[in-house]
């Protein structure tokens, strides 16, 4: 139970701060100011205006404006603008109230339901396809007769035809928190169904919905005003809709009628729109930031030499520097200062715990980091030519020839709406620049290569017609199509059963001595290092913190932290006898 | 694919029966302002309750509804209580005026939420936050406002187009494109909306996908990573809300029509609406509700043919 608590505080928490956001937020105070100020306006509409909304002056008829007791003049029945206009914002916000709270209500309740429980799924489902296959504004229009004119008997309808979107929006979302563990330990520590339902699914659907009720309240004022334009509903209720309709008949006696409800309609609906729009950038977060790297600093004056021979190394990487700024916008460094050398031919085990910097050393050497990553220092360079923070369009020439890259997980790196064939042909074309014809014989000739049993079939099936280990091997004929002379391998057999993780080993070995690769593989398993590196680099907390030849740092580790990663990972083999590649591997190198 | 098609048609058809048979219990409250605007509030009881037997409408609903639903499989929707015009011949004239503004809308709307929607998710930033802003704003701010603000400026002052009427493409092409015109931005602006926001939802999800890093760390040019692959991968979630606009603008046209006196589906609706002709509104249903299952049924067969994973039926 403390974990469902847990969370539930710090949604709480979390609501505080969005009120007190909102407060700090001058788009969202004046927008809610001013819309309140149109509510207590709308509420005290009998106080300020000296006239009833209904109450028609012959002398009153087409009145300009300042005429005394009709500050907005009178309109061609004569009767008080201002009054009209006061009424009509409680018309609005009735229709705001009514549309969205029913929606919100019946779109939350079901949308609940029938992301929790999964046998009543079908039924909602079915309820909401049909509700959305109603044309809307038609069905209220035909049901004039049936509504008796009565515009909160029609927003009530309406609400339940703008009800499917909300229904999505929460059956998606408690579909996702239905299966986070806490609610699971709350079923099983015996927490009834609605009491989950409550405490712990509504209090994380609770943001959207609330963003989607200021959008609701929007929708519903426009359908009201759009209604009543028409002349549906009664013709004693005060409208923007119904002003504008009078207004736009007289526009040639009074071209200034429709304006003052235009203008009022305007103003509330787009302060709703502003206000809806801090509410989301407050509740949702920032959106994603820029594509390009933004390179705080390169560094200068670091000397990408080979330290044996004195020429520049195949790829030197130099205190590259790696952030994230965190929701408060400190700048939070995830890779510190790391520095590497990589020599032709060689393999270079970039090893660590996971969260330790390996994976986003590897993107920000292919440049290939996430839109909100910063790189703030650093020098990235293949045979001393910096790469580190140049353009895209001179980056795509160098990566694929240049410099490759085999991913983790096979499945979720090739587009599922292509087939295999056509990914690698487009990867052969843009890194090689041959012809079709002949990018589609490398790349059969690629997956007969990787050991692929029947090439052509595998061609032209979809990703998920594969296995993952397949798909693995697709992965790696794409990332070796053009020869290149780096391969990043990030990690390249975690995913996969343990009997291909060998094969899968010997297959890049095999691929590295064809084509005289080098390679950086990384990992957080000892075994495979032992098995296929030369050198290891061991990291941690964003740094490295040793590096050498991997029989010496086997041998004889020097820093706590590898001694105590070697440690973990050699107990653990003895332990479980579900790896015996990994043992006999590591065995046979330490030797 | 045909299989799956027929079982769509067969569910179809069941919502079809289902929305035809509220829509007609809901009119049947109504049926007694038939008569009383047929006969005038004078009548006599006697007078009242012949016209009814005449009419058949002393019967039973679900008997009524089933005597209409025999006429529908014979091709008869009936008659205008009014005009006596027979509904199967006054409704798809006047589909083909609201459709002939509907559909440029939707395809006006489709191409600038594609862009807004890309440009949006592929820059981010500070174009994202403009782009988003924009995006709420046709949204939100109705289109009849719009379509008030396009007649003052263009038709009223300017005097470029007309401010109202429909002219039939047969008569004059020209004048046509006219009279759609402003009807048709007025309503793009929403619809535009609605799917942009929903095309950079999809495409900052796809953006951030692992395939996307893959492809670009093959030397892939990122306008082929955005359009070819982002880009479709990001449609068939955006497919979705395109024909819940184009459901809603089939809808919302209506006021569109009223705005600039286009004798279309809305009009048409409206008018009848106010009179209770119940068997041209029940024909409307008919009409509206085979269009909408005809959109959704092509919206699943060009999502099967986007995503191959949604193919397997």
């Amino acid at each position: 139970m403390s974990a469902p608590t847990t969370v539930t505080a710090e949604v709480e928490e979390k609501r505080r701060g969005t009120v007190a956001r909102l407060i700090r937020d001058p788009q969202a105070v004046v927008t809610g100011s001013i819309l309140l100020l149109m509510v207590l306006a709308g509420l005290f509409a009998n106080v300020i205006a000296q006239h009833g909304p209904n109450e028609a002056s012959l002398s009153a008829a087409l009145a300009p404006v300042g005429t005394p007791g009709y500050p907005l003049g009178g309109d061609q029945s004569g009767r008080d603008i201002l009054a009209r206009l006061l009424h009509s914002i409680n018309t609005a916000v009735v229709s705001a109230l009514i549309g969205a709270s029913v929606a919100a209500l019946v779109g939350t309740v079901s949308g609940l339901i029938g992301g929790y429980f999964l046998k009543l799924r079908g039924v909602t489902e079915w309820v909401f396809t049909l509700i959305m296959t109603f044309p809307g504004m038609l069905l209220l229009i035909l049901l004039m007769p049936v509504t008796k004119g009565d515009y909160r008997f029609t927003m009530l309808i309406f609400g339940v035809l703008l009800s499917p979107g909300i229904y999505r929006i929460v059956r998606n979302m408690t579909i996702g928190v239905s299966n986070e563990l806490y609610v699971d330990a709350a079923k099983v520590s015996g927490v009834t169904n609605p009491r989950i339902l409550f405490r712990h699914v509504l209090s994380v659907v609770r943001g959207p919905i609330v963003i989607s009720t200021a959008f609701l309240c929007g929708t519903s004022i426009s359908t009201q005003s759009g209604l009543a334009f028409l002349g549906v509903g009664s013709k004693e209720i005060p409208s923007f809709g119904a002003m504008i309709s009078e207004g736009f008949k007289n526009i040639h006696l009074a071209p200034a009628q429709y304006l003052w409800p235009s203008l009022a309609l305007g103003l509330m609906n787009a302060c709703i729109v502003l206000f809806g729009n801090s509410l989301r950038d407050i509740l949702q977060g920032a959106q994603p930031k820029p594509q390009k790297i933004a390179v705080a600093h390169v560094a200068q004056g670091f000397e990408a030499l080979d330290i044996d021979t004195g020429k520049a190394s195949l790829l030197s990487v130099r205190d590259l520097g790696i952030a994230y700024r965190s929701p408060a916008g400190d700048l939070n460094e995830v890779v510190r200062g790391v520095s590497l050398n990589l020599k032709a031919g060689e393999t270079l085990g970039l090893v660590g715990e996971s969260g330790s910097g390996k994976t986003q050393t590897a993107f920000g050497v292919l440049g290939v980091l996430p839109n909100e990553a910063l790189v703030t220092r650093g020098s990235v360079r293949i045979d001393g030519k910096e790469i580190l923070g140049l353009p895209e369009a001179d980056l795509i020439n160098v990566r694929g020839s240049q410099i490759a890259y085999v991913p983790q997980e096979p499945m979720s790196n090739l587009d599922p709406v292509y087939t295999v064939g056509k990914q690698l042909i487009e990867g052969i074309m843009a890194s090689t620049g041959v012809k079709r014809a002949a990018a589609k014989e490398r790349a059969l000739e690629l997956l007969d290569r990787v050991g692929i049993p029947d090439p052509a079939k595998t061609f032209k099936s979809y990703p998920h017609e594969i296995s993952g280990g397949m798909a693995q091997r697709v992965l790696i004929a794409g990332a070796v199509a053009a020869a290149p002379r780096i391969l990043i391998a990030d990690e390249p057999t975690t995913a996969l059963d343990v009997t291909v993780q060998a094969d899968i080993l010997d297959l890049l070995r095999d691929l590295q001595r064809e084509m005289g690769m080098a390679i950086v593989l990384v990992t957080h398993n000892f075994g495979v290092v032992a098995d296929i590196c030369d050198r290891i680099a061991v990291m941690k907390q964003g740094e490295i913190v040793e590096q050498g030849t991997t029989v010496d740092v086997f041998a004889d580790p020097q820093h706590d932290y590898t001694k105590m990663l070697l440690n973990s990972i050699l107990d653990e083999d003895t332990v479980r006898s579900d790896a015996p590649v990994l043992v006999e591997a590591a065995g046979g190198e330490v030797r | 694919m045909f299989l799956f098609a027929m079982r769509r048609i067969g569910t179809g058809f069941i919502l079809f029966l289902i929305v035809a048979l509220i829509t007609f219990w809901l009119l049947s409250f109504s049926f007694d302002s038939v008569i009383a605007q047929k006969l005038g509030t004078a009548a006599s009881p006697e007078t009242i309750a012949a016209l009814k037997s005449e009419m058949g409408l002393d019967r039973s609903v679900v008997v009524q509804y089933l005597d209409w639903l025999q006429g529908v499989f014979h091709g008869d929707l009936g008659r205008s209580l009014y005009t006596q015009e027979p509904v199967i011949d006054a409704v798809p004239p006047r589909m083909v005026v609201t459709l002939s503004i509907v559909i440029p809308a939707l395809l006006i709307a489709t191409v600038i939420a594609v862009i807004l929607g890309v440009f949006a998710a592929s820059r981010g930033g500070g174009a994202d936050k403009g782009a988003q802003g924009l995006m709420l704003f046709g949204y939100l701010v109705p289109n009849l406002l719009v379509a008030i603000l396009l007649t003052v400026v263009l038709a009223v002052n300017l005097h470029w187009l007309p401010a109202t009427g429909y002219v039939r493409f047969g008569d004059d092409p020209v004048g046509w494109l006219k009279s759609i015109t402003i009807p048709v931005i007025a309503l793009a602006i929403g619809g535009a909306a609605a799917i942009a926001n929903q095309v950079r939802g999809a495409m900052i999800d796809e953006l951030r996908k692992d395939y996307v890093r893959t492809l670009r760390t093959r030397g892939v040019s990122t306008r082929a990573v955005v359009y070819k692959h982002a880009l479709r991968n990001a449609a068939g979630p955006a497919l979705t809300v395109f024909m819940i606009t184009f459901t809603n603008m089939f809808g919302g046209a209506l006021i569109i029509e009223q705005v600039f006196a286009l004798p279309g589906f809305g009009t048409y609706s409206f008018n009848s609406a106010l009179q209770v002709d119940y068997p041209v509104l029940m024909g409307l249903t008919v009409f509206g509700v085979a269009l909408t299952l005809g959109v959704n049924l092509l919206t699943d067969l060009a999502n099967g043919w986007l995503n191959p994973k949604a193919r397997i039926y």
